[in-house]
């Protein structure tokens, strides 16, 4: 069980949050220029690598805001949490 | 005549305190602080189970959790009835009644026992093997396996205890109430930290507090007398909280554990009434040490599973700590120093010790003089090849050990013992550390793993962290204290010790016997009697990894985990596959450390407190008129009210009459209402539906569809405009908070240069929906003033009125294609104006009707129910609600994918009406559909999604989604079901009404 910084609210336990898979994936913004196979890149296709990996969380049972995090998913290190718009860390 | 081994007081038995017990129908007594274990050896009781396959006879191997034989049934035969305990950890009280597992009809004589001499026919994977031919039979041979399977036997009615849970925040979690950790807690606690100090026993001090080896000294004195007065002075630190019969289960990620507080297990049945039985507490710590000791290991030869066969430092225990002598002709056989202090004990209290067996050449440690001097035979070099007595030990048989320790030569001595002692040296118990996530590494020369590394958030300390010797645990903890806490003394840094110290070692897995191995029964996992045998036997047939190995010969696998002898089975794996023990790393640690019951999981969310219920404003006059509740989501919607002797399809068809007749009354509180404010709303509700909302004018309801990015219908509802930038949204009541969740996602991370706020209000406001033709005169009685003309108040249209001061907001809208009315008030007015309804409609006969007659009704106009019609693969063009997608609109949530190759074929599954060819027969909801009865396979075309007898049609009606079924109208389509095939005709989805003329009727 995690102890997750909310960038809002503090340290809080991870049950009091909603994991929302990968982050930094933006909704086109003209989606009905896209190709078939465009819009199912958008859709349907999501990593899901050993290592670092950004993800969105939701404090679903706090201040229900939307962030982000970098969490290495081999040994579930929390690297960095940040809000939504900011940039993600480079290392 | 029982003997009594009880040998002379322990300050840690109370012998004014006479306690009686049963085990297995007999009375016996033993004293307050004996455990089951230690009270049945002292009645001379060494027989206390048999073991899984072979039914073997097995006695108490241990003194603590890691027990795998002596595990036996509480009190049987009652509703509080446990499996599976272990006699090592019972405290006996008054009244405790226990028996043996896995025999019949006794343990004395168990005719299970036939499969000991037919073990030659049961080797590893035996059932995978044997029952494969013919596989239809295995459902028969399954019933047999079952039958004979298992251990002890599961409670079958209700737990009446209570189980509780509780959160705890702390700086510093110590796991392991010995000296290690009563140092760590201590040097903690008083540095200002919140402290927490647990241990599974009753007793603090671990193993140091029965030492008894002059040789350890602290600050002058015999280590235990030292660690006894270190404890009484425990209680006056502030800061630390001790908690003992509290088995850490689980060490999870950032500090997270759960441990089992054991309350009331130990106390009289007359103490342990109305308290709480055992607690989970669930921890959060800033730091954690780990100070869970060592677990002793077995040796492994030839039969050493007999009753009196005992771990070496479990006889100590008994001896030292509980006052009981084990045998009274002792014999230890073991790799190293310990067993010797264990003779020495016996030695000293006067108990007999026929001999030690060592498999070492010599050893020069002070302690061996002195089992010299008392005249101790010592066998150097020596195995055991063999062991006898069938209930228990009787003598053991050994012989010289080879140079290269894989073969015994000379002559075979016999001596007989009526308790052996055996010591294979100490594992480091890592289970909690590994679980955290945390990696081994494999000490080669001492052969344990130990932990790779010590962290900011978490060492090991003590013989846990790899450290056995005295001076070695005090020293490395010292400076591990130091640097993890950040301090610079300790009060423990000039403390004084000596110590004994080990230099010999010899370490064989799997000790050879003068017999070939497949003659000997090597035990190597007690509990699930996996031998050496079966370990080579999986070796040869191609298994390699230990995971394997694990699980074909079921090694590891019991209730103990196999605590003692995982070790032994790596090591023989990686001597019989010649490799390192260090690269074949081990099984993986999984929690609980110790079994769990079901109870202290779920603690206080049992029967009605399993999940939180909402209940509408009006629930209370729902009850008082005999409403049936239907749960929906959270929610306990009233389903139907029957009256006098009516079933539920008789009340269901009246009131489903009455409200298309006369007058209905529905409470739709449930439904999911979010406030939607700000300059920007219109905005928002033209990305989030799928038809266009900035025309709508204030005071005006829609009906909108919302969908997921992927084009499938996600939720449904009418949306009002109650002013310029503020709407309010209805929901499906299961759908409410994910569509809360997924609007703000939306306004968080795509959209955040809206102006826009949602507000969840669903809880705020009580909804009564008035329906049928009288429902206009039913609301004019209740509020004369306000125009309800057509012209004034119109069909899909909203006012926001005074009744008796009560601010209400009604929106004509209608789910049932009658002339309806929904009246929002504040939720604590909810009952009053149903009440008020309920009076103005009495002339009109108003029926108050459930969820059920709404489906009903809605199904008989084809209006569809999100999350029954539909499954998250029904588009709106799927549903035939093309009307609902706007073509004009650029963008909304979901737009792109229908127009998906996927989503734009013809042949999709699609929602149409089905009609059965006998207007009586009603279809069953899930039933399949095909075109074709004889042939195979048959094509499922679809299913019925949706059917009820429909009163105002006076016939079956069913909404159903078939493959292609928009060009199947009037086809003829079958239904098979069990007995019979059903004859139905593909139909449009609107039953009743097709006009729409009675919403204004």
């Amino acid at each position: 069980m995690f102890l997750i910084n909310c960038p809002y609210c503090g340290e809080r336990d991870q049950q009091e949050f909603k994991a929302g898979g990968e982050a930094h994936i933006e909704r086109p913004k003209q989606p009905t220029e896209l190709s078939d196979d465009e819009w199912a890149e958008y859709l349907f296709m999501r990593k899901n690598i050993k290592g670092v990996q950004f993800e969105r969380w939701n404090h679903a049972h706090g201040c229900r805001k939307w962030f982000n995090m970098a969490r290495d998913t081999s040994n579930d290190e929390i690297k960095a949490i940040y809000k939504i718009g900011e940039k993600p860390p480079t290392q | 005549m029982t003997q009594n081994l009880r040998i002379k007081s322990s300050e840690f038995i109370d012998e004014t305190n006479r306690i009686s017990f049963k085990f297995d129908g007999k009375t016996y007594y033993g004293f307050k602080g004996d455990t089951l274990a230690s009270a049945l050896i002292a009645n001379n009781i060494h027989l206390v189970g048999r073991s899984f396959k072979y039914h073997r006879p097995r006695g108490i191997m241990t003194s603590g959790s890691e027990e795998p034989n002596a595990i036996v049934q509480i009190n049987p035969n009652s509703n509080i009835t446990e499996p599976n305990a272990r006699a090592t950890e019972i405290e006996i009280y008054e009244g405790l009644e226990a028996s043996s597992q896995n025999c019949w009809p006794s343990v004395n004589f168990d005719i299970g026992g036939i499969n000991n001499f037919l073990a030659p026919l049961f080797p590893a994977g035996f059932y995978y093997k044997t029952f494969m031919w013919p596989k239809s039979f295995w459902e028969k041979y399954e019933f047999l396996i079952r039958h004979s399977a298992g251990l002890g036997k599961s409670p079958n009615t209700r737990d009446p205890d209570i189980y509780d849970h509780r959160n705890i925040h702390c700086d510093v979690l110590v796991v392991g109430a010995g000296i290690s950790g009563i140092l760590a807690a201590r040097n903690a606690a008083k540095n200002n930290l919140k402290t927490l100090l647990l241990d599974e026993k009753n007793e603090l001090g671990g193993s140091t507090i029965f030492e008894a080896n002059e040789d350890n000294k602290i600050n002058n004195n015999l280590a235990s007398e030292w660690l006894k007065k270190e404890i009484n002075e425990l209680k006056n630190i502030k800061n630390l909280e001790i908690k003992t019969r509290t088995s850490v289960a689980a060490y999870h990620q950032y500090n997270y554990l759960l441990a089992r507080e054991n309350l009331t297990d130990h106390l009289n049945k007359k103490d342990k009434k109305n308290k709480i039985r055992q607690r989970l507490l669930k921890i959060r710590a800033k730091k954690v040490i780990l100070a869970t000791g060592a677990l002793e290991r077995p040796l492994i030869f030839n039969n050493n599973d007999r009753p009196g066969i005992m771990l070496s430092s479990a006889i100590k225990k008994y001896s030292n700590f509980y006052g009981v002598a084990c045998g009274t002709k002792n014999i230890f056989f073991t790799n190293n120093d310990s067993a010797y202090e264990s003779a020495l004990s016996l030695h000293n209290k006067g108990i007999n010790v026929e001999a030690i067996i060592d498999i070492r050449e010599n050893s020069d440690a002070k302690i061996i003089k002195k089992i010299n001097d008392a005249g101790i035979k010592i066998y150097w070099s020596h195995t055991i090849v063999d062991t006898r007595g069938y209930k228990r030990i009787s003598s053991i048989s050994i012989m010289r050990l080879s140079n290269d320790g894989t073969s015994v030569t000379g002559s075979k001595i016999s001596i007989s013992c009526d308790c052996l002692g055996i010591a294979g040296g100490w594992t480091p118990a890592v289970h909690l550390y590994t679980q955290s996530g945390s990696k081994l590494t494999f000490d080669e020369e001492r052969k344990i793993f130990i932990p790779k590394a010590d962290t900011k958030e978490q060492i090991s300390v003590g013989s846990c962290g790899g450290d056995f010797e005295l001076d070695e645990i005090i020293t490395n903890l010292n400076y591990k204290l130091k640097n993890f806490l950040n301090i610079d003394k300790t009060d423990f840094d000039s403390i004084a010790l000596e110590n004994d110290h080990e230099t010999s070692k010899r370490n064989i897995w799997l000790l050879p016997s003068d017999q070939s191995i497949g003659k000997t029964k090597p035990f190597v996992d007690y509990q699930n009697d996996a031998t050496a045998k079966d370990i080579k036997l999986a070796l040869r047939e191609g298994f390699r990894s230990i995971e394997h190995v694990k699980r074909y010969t079921t090694t590891g696998m019991g209730t103990d985990q196999g605590k003692l002898g995982n070790m032994h089975a790596l090591g023989i794996i990686a001597d019989t596959a010649g490799v390192k023990m260090g690269e074949l790393g081990t099984t993986t640690f999984r929690p609980p450390y110790t079994p769990l019951t079901f109870g202290t999981i779920v603690g206080r969310n049992v029967g009605e407190f399993f999940d939180t219920f909402r209940r509408t404003p009006m629930n209370d006059w729902h009850i008082k008129n005999k409403a049936e509740f239907e749960n929906v989501g959270q929610w306990k919607r009233s389903w139907y009210y029957p009256k006098e002797g009516e079933t539920m399809y008789q009340a269901v068809q009246r009131e489903s009459k009455a409200a298309r007749q006369s007058a209905g009354i529905l409470d739709a509180s449930t439904l999911g209402k979010i406030d939607i404010q700000g300059s920007d709303a219109s905005e928002f509700l033209n990305r989030v539906y799928t038809n266009a909302w900035s025309k709508l004018a204030i005071g005006k309801c829609r009906y909108g569809l919302m969908l997921n990015e992927d084009g499938m219908v996600y939720d449904d509802g009418v949306t009002t405009r109650l002013s310029e930038n503020h709407y309010i949204m209805t929901t499906t009541t299961g759908g409410a908070a994910n569509v809360l969740g997924k609007l703000e996602d939306y306004l968080q991370t795509e959209w955040p240069e809206l102006d826009v706020y949602l507000t969840s209000v669903t809880d705020h406001f009580a909804t009564a929906s008035l329906c049928g033709p009288n429902s206009k005169k039913i609301l004019n009685k209740i509020i004369p003033d306000l125009d309800l003309s057509d012209d004034n108040f119109p069909h899909m249209s909203f006012r926001e009125v005074l009744i008796d001061k009560i601010k209400c907001r009604i929106m004509r809208i209608s789910f049932t294609g009658e002339l309806s009315y929904e009246i929002n008030v504040p939720a604590s007015y909810g009952e009053a104006i149903w009440q008020k309804c309920i009076e103005a409609g009495k002339e009109f006969n108003i029926t108050p009707y459930g969820t059920e007659t709404m489906h009903l009704l809605r199904a008989e106009k084809g209006f569809i129910i999100v999350g029954q019609d539909t499954d998250g693969t029904m588009t709106p063009i799927d549903l035939q609600m093309d009307w609902i997608v706007s073509k004009k609109k650029y963008d909304f949530i979901g737009k792109r994918s229908l127009y998906r190759s996927d989503t734009m074929k013809q042949d999709r599954k699609q929602l149409v009406g089905l009609l059965t060819e006998d207007p009586n027969i009603v279809l069953e909801e899930g039933a399949q559909i095909v075109s074709e009865l004889n042939q195979k396979p048959v094509e499922m075309l679809g299913h019925v999604t949706s059917s009820y007898f429909s009163p105002n049609l006076n016939k079956s009606i069913a909404l159903a989604v078939v493959k292609d079924g928009k060009n199947m109208m009037g086809r003829k389509l079958f239904v098979p079901m069990e007995n019979k095939n059903i004859s139905v005709t593909v139909a449009n989805t609107v039953f009743y009404d097709e006009k729409n003329e009675r919403i204004n009727a």
